[in-house]
């Protein structure tokens, strides 16, 4: 396996780096120079219009879209970087889908242990110990044996969530994790993500829910057309936003 | 005014019964009348007990051929299906040259190819290596296999071994397209998912992607295995003593065309319809578990 050769850069407080990055499909940009900073511990909230680059974003911090251009350093590893070892920065890097992703050949348990086994290597014990842990966490332990087609929406959202944390990951990235919900499932799932937050975990959330983002967010990103418009904390963003196009999205999507 | 009463009329019947007699299976009464048919005449026909007879050991041939084929056919399509999928360069172009050159040659052109030009050419690289061998080498061990390698003669190969090599690559393009289809179908976030948590890509396919494309396959493999013990026929051409070949022999033995033929396609029949009563079972048994 290939190691990280490559120096870990001094760290500081912020455990995602970006800066100046650029990716786009064929013709249409996506990400225009695109430069922020996440603090450990933070709660980094990414709203915006659909097709504005959120989710791309989201997905090249852990590289499963890979940046034209631009730095990209987590954790202290360049991932942006040829000689880095993806794997090893995705193992603590967790992601949290929108359509959730997970494994329809195997059971709930089956979902939350396979990668501590393959990837941690843990033993079979000491997997299935973390995992019922995490899903008595997230409320499902009874559905460890259960099958994903078996479970409500909400269900299959918390255990993605408690298969991402099996892996100990130092940052939690959420990609729209509520789109796809019922409306009573929503509550559930956001449930658990503010309980991670108060834990501490290093979240970067992509989502349209306004009242996670008042009630967890540290700070509020809005990107429109590839690029970040304005960046603030939650209680100034929602009460005087700078940009006019802020105001105006907020508007749209505020009753 | 008095509300008319309704009249009590029988209900007109809405299935004609002659819609019934649709739902009857006729196709498999037919073959089973002709199967019976058949099966009465080996008992009774002196003729066709004689044909049977002869004929039902070259089925033994025919399934160990086309399981030991098809086998192989497998792990030439898994490895061919994956190149096709993968992202190195090298892999790709291999596999797909495999895949689009072999589709596109007469698999009987490829079964005779086999045997008659690569097999002594593959005999005439092992003469010379151990050729090169008894000049080169002085360790007693060795020896012993040059000798064998210097003098292996094409007579020593097998021939049934050079059809299965045959039908096996043959098939082997085939069966890589099924696992390309298979692994192409499987959503692309399952691949995400298990990069996001770190597995590598061979993981991924290992423990994610080819689970669920394997079960997703079964049906057409089931199909390619009933093609193959079909198109097994076709390395009669190499004088395999399997069931057609066996029926070119006693056809030539006892003049009794009609009879020997009858009896060979009356024993493919039965193989191959056991065989997709098989598939279809397990067919259903997958779809309930889904």
């Amino acid at each position: 396996m290939k190691s990280n050769i490559v120096e870990p850069l001094p760290m500081d407080d912020d455990i995602i780096i970006i800066e100046h990055l650029y990716k786009s499909f064929g013709k249409v940009k996506a990400l225009i120079d695109v430069s922020l900073r996440v603090k450990r511990g933070e709660v980094y909230f990414i709203f915006g219009p659909s097709g504005g680059g959120k989710s791309t974003l989201l997905r090249c911090i852990n590289h499963l879209e890979a940046p034209d251009s631009g730095t990209i350093i987590v954790d202290g590893i360049p991932v942006t970087h040829a000689k880095t070892n993806i794997d090893l920065v995705r193992a603590e890097v967790g992601m949290v889908f929108q359509l959730f992703n997970l494994f329809p050949h195997l059971t709930v348990l089956g979902n939350v242990t396979l990668a501590q086994e393959k990837v941690r290597k843990r033993s079979k014990e000491e997997a299935e110990r973390v995992a019922m842990e995490l899903l008595e966490r997230v409320g499902i332990p009874e559905k460890a044996d259960a099958y994903p087609s078996q479970l409500s929406g909400g269900q299959k959202q918390r255990v993605a969530i408690a298969r991402a944390l099996a892996m100990n990951p130092k940052i939690m990235l959420f990609d729209e994790p509520t789109s796809a919900l019922d409306a009573e499932m929503i509550k559930e799932v956001l449930d658990v993500m503010l309980d991670l937050a108060q834990e501490g975990m290093t979240m970067v959330v992509v989502s349209h829910e306004m009242g996670f983002a008042k009630a967890a967010a540290d700070r509020m990103v809005f990107l429109d057309a590839g690029r970040i418009i304005e960046e603030a904390m939650p209680e100034e963003l929602f009460k005087n936003p700078k940009e006019e196009r802020t105001k105006q999205f907020l508007s749209q999507i505020l009753y | 005014m008095a509300i008319p009463r309704e009249v009590e009329r029988p209900q007109p019947k809405l299935v004609p019964w002659t819609r019934k007699l649709e739902d009857v299976p006729w196709w498999g009464l037919i073959v089973l009348l002709a199967f019976l048919l058949i099966v009465y005449l080996i008992y009774t026909s002196a003729t066709y007990q004689d044909a049977f007879r002869f004929l039902v050991v070259g089925v033994k041939l025919t399934i160990l051929v086309t399981l030991i084929s098809f086998s192989i056919a497998i792990v030439l399509g898994l490895t061919a299906g994956l190149g096709r999928v993968s992202k190195n360069i090298i892999f790709y172009t291999g596999a797909s040259v495999y895949v689009e050159v072999v589709r596109g040659i007469p698999l009987l052109v490829q079964i005779i190819y086999f045997a008659y030009v690569v097999a002594p050419l593959l005999v005439q690289v092992t003469n010379s290596l151990g050729a090169f061998m008894l000049q080169y080498t002085a360790i007693q061990p060795l020896m012993g296999l040059a000798h064998t390698f210097a003098n292996l003669h094409i007579q020593d190969v097998d021939v049934t071994a050079r059809a299965i090599a045959g039908l096996a690559f043959g098939y082997g393009a085939y069966e890589a397209e099924v696992f390309r289809a298979g692994i192409q179908s499987i959503e692309r976030g399952q691949m995400e998912a298990a990069r996001s948590l770190g597995m590598g890509y061979f993981q991924a396919m290992r423990y994610i992607i080819l689970p669920q494309a394997i079960r997703r396959v079964l049906p057409p493999l089931g199909n390619d295995f009933i093609a193959m013990l079909k198109d097994s026929s076709l390395i009669s051409v190499l004088a395999v003593r399997e069931l057609t070949h066996l029926g070119k022999l006693n056809r030539a033995r006892t003049f009794r065309t009609f009879e020997t033929w009858n009896t060979v396609a009356f024993l493919y029949l039965i193989l191959t319809l056991s065989l997709s009563l098989l598939v279809k079972f397990m067919e259903r048994r997958m779809a309930f578990e889904e």
